[in-house]
Parts: C-alpha cells; structure tokens; sequence
C-alpha cells in the first residue's frame, strides 16, 4: 500500500506539471537574484554560496509543502484515506515519499548547476549535494507535519512558514557548515553523520505527528 | 498523588484548588520580586568587570530562564494532553504560551540593552541570544496557530502537537546554534559564561528568579481560571459560582 | 453492531446533542433529521470516526469497516473514474476486477465516461463515482450523508433499488437526508433538534 500511495502521488503530479515545476523555478530564481542583489564577483559569491542554496532549498519546499494535502483535503480523499481499514500512518508515508520525490529530489538534481553558478568548487558541489540529498527529506518530513496543522486553514501561507523554519534551523546550519568545511578543505563527515542521525530520527517521529496533524484538521473540516 | 493529580484534573477542583493557593503565590511573587529587585538593583555589590550596567541580569537572567522553562511546561502541558486528554492540560497549554511569549521576548530585550554597553551593539549573534530569538519565535508559532484555528477542541490538539514537536526539536536547535556559534564566534565575551559570580550577587538573582516563578504560576493560573469560566460556562457549578459572586455584590451594594 | 450511548457534542459553543443513544441491527436502516447545523453531518463523522470532540460511547462491532459517502465525494480531479473507483476500492481493501467496475458503472450511469478525468464531471457525476462504491464493496453498514442530493431521478430510483436489495441481504444503513426514504423498509427516525446555543 505504500507503493500505491507513492505511485498515486506521482500520477497526481504528473497529471499537474505545474505543481511540479513552481517550486523548482522558484528555487532557481531566488539563487539567481543573490547574485544579482549582491555582487557577481566569484569571491563574494563563493562566500554566500551556502547560504543562498540552503535558505532557497527551505523556501521552495516551503512552497511545496503548502499544498501537499490541500487538493485531497478538498475534495475528500483524504477523509476517506483516514477512515479507511488501511493504515493511514503508511498512506500518509507514502504521500511524503511522493512529495520529496517530486520537490526535494528535483531541487537536489538541480543544485549542482546552480552551485556551478555561484562558482562553488568541485568540492564544494559534492558536499552541497550530498548535504541536500540527506537534509531535503529532512524538510520534507518535517514540513508535512506543518501542512498537515494549517490544511484547512485560509491563512495556511504564511502560518506554516512560522510554525516550520525555526525547526528548519539545524539543517540549515549542519547543510551550509557541510559545503563551507569543504571549500576550505576540512573533513565534514562529521556533518553527515549529523544531518543522517536528524533524517533517521524524523523518519521515525515525524510521520506519527503528521498523520495526528492531519486526524486534527479533518475532525475540524 | 496520582488521585490527586487526577482531582487536579478536572476543572472544577482546579478552579477550588487554584483559588487557594493564588493569593499565596501572588504575595510571594511580589514579596522575592520586590526586594529581589531593590537588593539588586541597589545593595548588590557592582560587577568588577561591567560595574553597574551588569546589574540588568537581575531581569535578564530571570527572564531567560523562565522563557526557557515555561516553555518546557508548556510542552508538558502538551504532552499530558496527548497521552491522557485531560482537557485542563490543553488550556494550560494554551494559557502558558502568551505568558512565555512574553517573558521571551523580556530576556530578548534586556539581552540586547545589555549588549550595547558590553559590545558596543544592539544585536550580536551569541549562542544565548540567538538560541532565546528561537525561542521567542516557537512561542509565536504557537499563538498564531492558536489563533488561526476556529475551532476551540481542534486548537487545543493542535498547538498541543506543535510543542511537542517544537519540545524534541528544541535540544537539536539549541545544540546546532551552540555549534555553529563556536564556528563563527567573533567575540570572545559570552554573557553568562563569567567567573564565579559573588555570593552577594548571587543570592538576589537566586530571589529574583524563585520571583519571577512565582510570578509566571501566578498570571498562569489566573489566565487559567479565566479560560476555564469561559469553557465551563453551561456547567452547573460555574453558573452557582457567578450567582453567589453576583449575590455578595449585590449585598455590598445594598450596605 | 452498533451501540451509542450518552453521547454529548457540542461545537462552535454550541450543544449539539445530549444523553443521545441508539442502537442499529442488521438489516436495519436509521434516517437522521433535524434542521440545518443541527449536528446529522458531525454525528455521522463521529460515527466513522472522523470527529473524536465528543462524549460518550460510541461501540461498533463489525468484521469490515463501514463505507462512509461525505458531503465531498473523494473523487480526485485528476484521475479518470476508473482511477478514482480503484482506489477507493483500495482504501477498503477490495481489488475489484476490470469487469467488476464495469458493471458498477453501468449500475450508476457512467460506463461512458469510464476514463474520463473526474475534473470534467459535474458535482452529481462525481458523488455517482463515489456511489458505485455501493455496488463493489462488501460491507456491513454504509454510512451516506445526503446521498440524494445532487442526484437526478433516475439515479434516485436506482439508488433507492439498490439500498432495497442491500437491507434485504442484511445490510444496514445510516443516512441524513431531507428527503423521504422510500424502500418499502421501516426507516427508524432520529430526530435532533438543533442547537442550543448559549
């Protein structure tokens, strides 16, 4: 059932190439006006680089996270998914893996050209991407949980943005650490170990607050 | 005690209980404040270092711990809710937050008055203070979700499962902030990371903050008394309870 | 199968209901009625376990979950009707074969709009899609809210047809609606009065 849910969630998004898309080329835009903004000399960019990457990495899946179950909350699947003998913890599961595999993994694949761009080393590039490919399943999991509290909500935008980034902070600080240690050529294994310890403990927790998050929302619906 | 702590559950003999025990915790509150704050403020000896500016950790200390712990209860309030539904829980809850907001954003303030005699700026990225602007904005989380939410019941769950995410995640936030401030550590002077402080000005600050616990309880419960008037209203003993407060007005007006 | 007992609801400040008890047999069917915002939609969520702000006892005793028809369909815009119906049938752990769903959705009139995007149905379209349910699933009770509404004449007679033959075979059903049920079967009244708000 969890390879179903995930193949509806993929299907879904297929089907509606735009919810795909957005977040992606929000994310290229917002690197993009770094250098524009700032300065586009290779030092300074070298110096924001990180930065620039990781903050628009949150804002995007931000973005991403907004409608995660909106649309099922909207047109009743989703109380038929949670009333169903099925295990909703597993189907909701599945629709974060199905998530992350249409917002955070594009944005991974994605990260070298723009790292390539903001004149990143090649040390730096692997770094960034290895800390992407380990913390955006990270903020995936952790933003389901907000999706889940302000689905039924009108102001659901910007709410979810207070109640997500401050959790966000760690990986912020681990994934830029990460690409900083290693354009100066510092060992970061250490960071890795990190950020894998905060993914396998969201992946064991935050599934259980997203699926009690969305119960709330639909015993308000 | 797990009776007891069941009684205290409900709202009614936490209205009784909490009725009791308020005017003790507000003398006491204004009692350890009050000459808290006059020995500290003004018998306490001058810090050897800072001289007299050093003298607004009699509040910012205070502040920050109590922004720390009344968070902690909060989540616990939080915790309770979850795991037993005890519906007081949940306006705790939901009545600590603002309480804890606030006393945030106090140690946020004093923090930064502090700072600009110490470091010549309003606002330096210390792990302290940082970590305290985290703080404040998980408080805000809640009261904005709090407050989006219609639905009395569905709020209650819900800002209940927001702190205690927020509570498993504060240790990771706390830790990666302590880091990356190592890190990037520009200044070597940290605000309470100071030689042994003397006894003399170690027992006012001891004062202040048993005060400013006293204090939070205080506002606490009556934050809570009001809520639980407002929820209980069609309860029998709440209607009795403003019939007999009316009659003695009325009483007193007749004398 | 199923026992209520002293249920007490209230939402919005307002009370719903109170000291609320029934009970349902098989073969049986319950009409809940009362006016608008009297609470039917929150007692049938309730009843499913959608809505948990209550007190009291609600008991089922059921070997296969109730089939639940919300004011929203739970059709997905973006999945052809046989998608949709596949699914469904999914969440209630029944794998219906192709010609399975074929005959459900002759049954309710859509065999023509078979891999149609739900998106391009209209609202009474959809609520048929959710309605072939009725035809695919075995389950012991249904629980419908409004399951008239939106429905032509023709698919009235019909799902009144089908929920004959479905109390017959023991089945039971829970229904709000307005409208006079006709299925030659005593349809037990709950009546709830409304808010008492104060």
């Amino acid at each position: 059932m969890l390879i179903k849910s995930i193949q509806r969630e993929l299907l879904l998004s297929m089907r509606r190439p735009a919810d795909l898309l957005n977040p992606l080329v929000f994310f290229v835009l917002v690197v993009s006006l770094f250098p524009l903004g700032i300065s586009p000399s290779d030092e300074v960019l070298k110096e924001i680089a990180p930065g620039v990457i990781w903050v628009a990495a949150l804002l995007s899946t931000l973005l991403s996270m907004e409608v995660m179950f909106r649309n099922d909350f909207e047109d009743g699947s989703l109380e038929q998914m949670s009333i169903s003998p099925q295990p909703f913890l597993v189907l909701v599961g599945g629709k974060i893996v199905g998530q992350w595999l249409v917002s955070g993994l594009p944005l991974v694949l994605m990260s070298p050209v723009l790292a390539v761009m903001l004149a990143l080393s090649e040390e730096g590039i692997k770094a960034m991407f290895i800390s992407l490919l380990l913390g955006t399943p990270i903020l995936s999991l952790l933003g389901s949980i907000g999706a889940g509290l302000t689905i039924g909500l009108k102001k659901g935008g910007a709410l979810i943005a207070i109640l997500i980034l401050p959790l966000y902070i760690p990986v912020l600080i681990l994934g830029t650490h990460m690409i900083i240690a290693a354009e100066q050529g510092v060992s970061y294994s250490g960071d890795v170990l990190w950020l894998a310890a905060i993914l396998a403990l969201s992946i064991s927790l935050a599934p259980f607050a997203t699926t009690e998050s969305v119960r709330i929302a639909l015993s308000d619906g | 005690m797990w009776n007891w702590l069941h009684k205290l559950g409900s709202p009614k003999s936490f209205f009784a209980i909490s009725e009791r025990l308020l005017p003790w915790f507000g003398t006491l509150a204004l009692l350890f404040l009050s000459v808290g704050i006059v020995w500290g403020l003004l018998f306490a000896p001058p810090d050897y270092q800072q001289g007299d500016t050093a003298r607004i950790m009699f509040v910012h200390v205070p502040a920050s711990i109590l922004a720390q712990s009344s968070y902690m209860m909060m989540a616990s309030a939080g915790v309770v809710f979850l795991v037993w539904r005890i519906k007081l829980a949940e306006i705790a809850l939901q009545c600590a937050a603002p309480i804890g907001a606030s006393l945030t954003f106090l140690a946020l303030v004093t923090g930064s008055i502090w700072g600009k005699p110490m470091w010549g700026t309003w606002w330096v990225w210390d792990a302290r203070l940082t970590s305290t602007l985290v703080l404040f904005f998980l408080f805000m989380g809640i009261i904005a979700l709090r407050s989006a939410m219609e639905n009395r019941a569905s709020a209650g769950r819900a800002t209940s499962l927001l702190a205690v995410v927020g509570l498993v995640n504060l240790p990771i936030i706390k830790f990666s902030v302590d880091w990356w401030n190592t890190l990037h550590q520009s200044s070597s002077f940290s605000l309470t990371q100071k030689p042994a402080m003397p006894i003399e000005m170690w027992f006012p600050l001891l004062l202040m903050v048993i005060g400013f616990y006293f204090f939070f309880f205080s506002v606490w419960m009556m934050r809570i008394r009001t809520e639980v008037l407002i929820r209980e209203r069609r309860a029998d003993w709440v209607k009795r309870l403003v019939l007999t407060m009316k009659n003695k007005r009325d009483m007193k007006h007749a004398v | 199968m199923l026992d209520v007992k002293n249920l007490y609801c209230e939402r919005n400040q307002g009370l719903l209901f109170e000291a609320l008890s029934f009970s349902l047999k098989p073969g049986k069917v319950i009409q809940i009625k009362g006016p608008n915002g009297a609470g039917k939609t929150t007692l049938l969520r309730i009843l499913c376990g959608l809505f948990g702000e209550f007190e009291g006892e609600v008991l089922w005793d059921l070997e296969k979950h109730p089939i639940y028809l919300g004011h929203k369909a739970g059709v997905k815009d973006l999945l052809t009707v046989t998608e949709n119906l596949n699914w469904l049938c999914e969440l209630q752990q029944n794998y219906p074969s192709s010609d399975q769903i074929k005959k459900a959705l002759i049954e309710v009139g859509l065999l023509a709009y078979k891999d149609v995007m739900a998106g391009q149905l209209s609202e009474g379209q959809k609520k048929r899609v959710s309605l072939a349910r009725l035809y695919l699933i075995n389950s012991p009770v249904w629980l419908l809210d409004e399951p008239f509404s939106a429905i032509d004449v023709e698919g009235l007679t019909k799902l009144e047809e089908r929920m004959r033959g479905y109390v017959e075979g023991g089945g039971s059903i829970i229904l709000t609606s307005h409208q006079m049920v006709n299925i030659d079967q005593d349809v037990t009244e709950l009546l709830l009065k409304g808010a008492n708000s104060c």
